[in-house]
């Protein structure tokens, strides 16, 4: 895990370097994530939404450690004439259900491929990543209380906590509180990790669950592994230099 | 409408991919649709948006969801799922606005959907339904179910007269021929006008059309609609929606691209709430010059 780890990221810093692209430091908080979970947890049933459609690039190197995705697709990164927008697009890429950029639609997508399974009694699971700037979209709430309403146990939330967002720190734009205990309340079996750690990302969603639906909440550090982006908002948006890529690859392989 | 609409829908809830999501609403109307359907009926409560990215999931499973609430909830709330989840993934989803137009009268202008289905036009894949009669709807619903792709119907209450047999549904009907002025008409006020056009002698009759599926495809106007248009040179729309995205402006675009022009052209469209007050269905139509003695009176000054 640790080699496709820093295969994956020294491949996430390439695309975005040489694409000119922002968008880096919350692909690097959800990067583990999305490796863990593909690798490790996920089965032939299971399904995959992100609702955080700006870690398409971290969802793109994901699916290309599993050879789904060619280095060839991935050099059209951001380009003219391309399938992997900088958000996800529609009918592009199997694997990638829905065209997801604007926040608070994964979940009730989510929702609906799960009471899908449910109805026909059909296997599988349908897990959704979302960040945590995007709870400030009401759709969402109106997703968990569907989901708590219906028990859709199909579904398995998975929140990237890195405590920034657009335009300021969660605590600073819209301070949610513990969202936590609000997801507890609203009937989750909630479990917390450090979401830069695989073996309890893979443990915390392996682990059986109760019989209520479940939430992996991660905590994490936006710009994970580089340090001059590490926590640092602004990562948010803004693409490297040269002279910046050369220090986060020499970063990541030390990794 | 809506008794129709539940009848044809019964009739399809065993179908595998049948299911069918409501906003809360269907009192004393959705019952026996829900009896029949059973856990393929979900009462998604007063949710919009998730219940469109909902049947969004469910459309990518494999099942042809059915969306319900009254027209402006269904459309406008949740108009970014409709527009990311559904629509540009081309699924089948099929929303049903209950209530287009001024239905809702003195409910008041929250209530009212008068620009429902110009605002869905401009999304990609997505077609509008509007019966204008009650026994438009179950053809409205075969068809909308073959294209399987997102569709919005828009029901409203028949005003059908009482004597009149309605012909096979099609996109384009004309239902009374006549010498006079071409009208075309969008919707249940159709039935109003027909009535009203019925008292007239025959040599001084409008032609009357009604159309019920949007987007306008140049290439499907009946070659008899032309025809009309030529013969009297006097065109004439009448539809409960707003002038922006309306009927009316896409025939005159699509006619004007044909190098089509008829000699005079009027649009009866929704005016909003001019005086600002409020009342029945009747009320705003009579305000907008969409009731039949408004267009009685407008054919009388045909020259």
């Amino acid at each position: 895990m640790k080699d496709i780890l820093r295969k994956a990221r020294l491949r996430l810093l390439k695309m975005h370097f040489e694409s000119g692209v922002g968008h880096i430091g919350g692909n690097l908080s959800s990067l583990e994530m999305l490796l863990t979970l593909h690798h490790r947890v996920m089965g032939a049933d299971d399904q995959f939404i992100l609702s955080k459609g700006h870690a398409a690039g971290a969802l793109y190197i994901t699916l290309w450690s599993l050879g789904r995705l060619t280095e060839e697709q991935l050099l059209t990164f951001h380009k003219d004439h391309t399938k992997l927008g900088g958000h996800p697009v529609p009918h592009a890429i199997p694997g990638i259900p829905f065209a997801i950029g604007s926040l608070g639609h994964g979940l009730g997508l989510a929702a609906g491929l799960a009471l899908g399974k449910k109805l026909r009694g059909q296997p599988g699971r349908v897990f959704c990543l979302m960040s945590d700037g995007e709870w400030n979209e009401g759709s969402n709430w109106e997703s968990l209380t569907f989901i708590a309403h219906r028990n859709l146990r199909e579904v398995i939330l998975l929140v990237d906590l890195n405590r920034l967002q657009g335009f300021g720190s969660t605590v600073e734009v819209a301070n949610l509180g513990s969202l936590a205990s609000k997801l507890r309340e609203f009937g989750f079996e909630v479990r917390e990790v450090d979401g830069h750690d695989t073996d309890a990302i893979e443990q915390g969603l392996k682990q059986p669950t109760s019989d209520r639906p479940m939430a992996l909440l991660a905590r994490t550090i936006k710009g994970h592994g580089v340090s001059f982006m590490e926590n640092k908002m602004e990562w948010h948006y803004l693409s490297m230099t040269a002279e910046q890529y050369q220090m986060a690859v020499e970063e990541a392989n030390r990794l | 409408m809506r008794a129709i609409f539940t009848r044809t829908l019964v009739s399809h809830a065993q179908e595998s991919d049948f299911v069918f999501l409501t906003g809360d609403l269907g009192f004393m109307v959705l019952e026996p649709l829900r009896d029949v359907a059973k856990d393929r009926f979900i009462n998604a409560g007063i949710a919009e948006q998730n219940m469109v990215s909902v049947a969004a999931g469910l459309a990518r499973a494999g099942y042809k969801p059915w969306v319900y609430s009254i027209a402006p909830f269904v459309y406008a709330r949740a108009f970014e799922q409709i527009r990311n989840d559904v629509c540009l993934h081309d699924l089948p989803v099929f929303l049903v606005g209950n209530g287009g137009g001024y239905a809702y009268g003195v409910m008041g202008p929250t209530h009212h959907a008068i620009e429902d289905y110009g605002a869905l036009l401009g999304l990609p894949n997505l077609t509008v339904y509007v019966p204008a009669f009650a026994a438009d709807v179950p053809p409205a619903i075969a068809r909308l179910m073959t294209a399987a792709r997102p569709a919005y119907l828009r029901l409203g209450r028949d005003e059908k007269p009482k004597d009149f047999v309605v012909p096979p549904y099609a996109p384009w009907r004309r239902i009374l021929p006549g010498p006079g002025a071409t009208v075309l008409m969008v919707g249940p006020l159709a039935g109003g006008i027909l009535a009203a056009a019925q008292t007239l002698p025959e040599s001084q009759r409008p032609s009357l059309w009604v159309l019920c599926e949007l987007p306008i495809v140049a290439t499907e106007i009946p070659a008899a609609f032309l025809a009309g248009l030529e013969q009297n040179g006097h065109l004439i729309v009448v539809e409960e929606h707003v002038a922006q995205g309306s009927a009316g402006a896409a025939l005159a675009h699509a006619l004007l691209l044909a190098q089509t022009t008829p000699r005079r052209f009027t649009h009866r469209f929704a005016r909003g709430y001019p005086t600002g007050r409020y009342g029945s269905q009747l009320y705003h139509r009579q305000e907008s010059g969409l009731d039949p003695s408004s267009i009685l009176r407008l054919l009388g000054n045909h020259p």
